[in-house]
């Protein structure tokens, strides 16, 4: 009977999408193939929509004990996991598009600035130094110039 | 950055090495190099003016309001010349090291 009161696939639907949310920027962010696209997340939200259906067909049911209540639970707690999903695709899809065109970068076939940074241990290095200093006793082909946002 | 560090030794043997930049200070740079393992070369623009000179400026996007980099991926020959850019239209969306390798491939 308790088993029967218990709205397990509400609950595991809810607890699905928070995982497919928060799996991305733990886990899922760390290898090109499921960062560019995240599709290994969109399936699980697909398993946690099949399982909130479930779950809102069991609590919308005729013969649950306490008909009122479990309507309005499994109503928030759908409505609570489609925010989380809602939030998901805003922050990859819309927010990572948020950035500033950058039409003055050097272009192909372009010098690109000279400059000297500071490494992490507070020693100066030069572009200069980075194209000629060799890799494995040969010089090197090239360098691959990195930026990123950091920490924030 | 966890892909590039992975792919490093064919970094190497191409003859190209990777160098990223951000407007972390150094110290800043040390804790994650440090928590993440990394092993290649990180630079620390502190006032975004190497980002600024490359257009590359993300306003007020960083802690407290700060310029950071956007993020921004090129390919320089020991001439100092680029031979290939990406300019991501999506942060979650970089560059892969193979694909980068195959260009790479192209200089000499």
């Amino acid at each position: 009977m308790s088993a029967r009161r218990f709205n397990w696939p509400l609950w595991a639907g809810f607890l699905l999408a928070l995982v497919a949310s928060f799996s991305y920027f733990a886990f899922f962010v760390r290898f090109p193939v499921t960062r560019d696209f995240p599709w290994a997340n969109l399936l699980l939200f697909l398993l946690a929509a099949v399982l909130l259906l479930l779950g809102i067909r069991r609590g919308f049911a005729r013969e649950r004990p306490h008909p009122t209540r479990s309507k309005i639970v499994a109503s928030i707690v759908s409505v609570l996991s489609v925010v989380i999903f809602a939030f998901f695709v805003f922050v990859i899809f819309i927010g990572g598009r948020w950035l500033p065109p950058s039409t003055g970068a050097p272009h192909v076939g372009q010098k690109v600035p000279e400059f000297t940074l500071s490494d992490a241990d507070g020693r100066q290095v030069s572009l200069n130094e980075l194209l000629s200093t060799p890799i494995e006793g040969k010089p090197p082909k090239g360098v691959l110039l990195i930026f990123y946002r950091g920490y924030w | 950055m966890r892909s590039i560090e992975n792919s490093l030794a064919n970094f190497n043997q191409a003859g190209i090495r990777p160098v990223a930049i951000s407007a972390d200070t150094p110290g800043e740079t040390r804790v994650l190099l440090n928590s993440a393992g990394y092993t290649f070369q990180f630079l620390s623009d502190r006032n975004a003016e190497v980002i600024r000179r490359y257009d590359l400026v993300h306003a007020h996007a960083g802690e407290g309001g700060r310029d950071i980099a956007r993020p921004a991926e090129f390919l320089v020959d020991p001439t100092g010349t680029v031979r290939w850019i990406n300019l991501t239209e999506n942060y979650w969306v970089r560059a892969r090291p193979k694909d980068i390798l195959d260009k790479a491939k192209l200089l000499q």
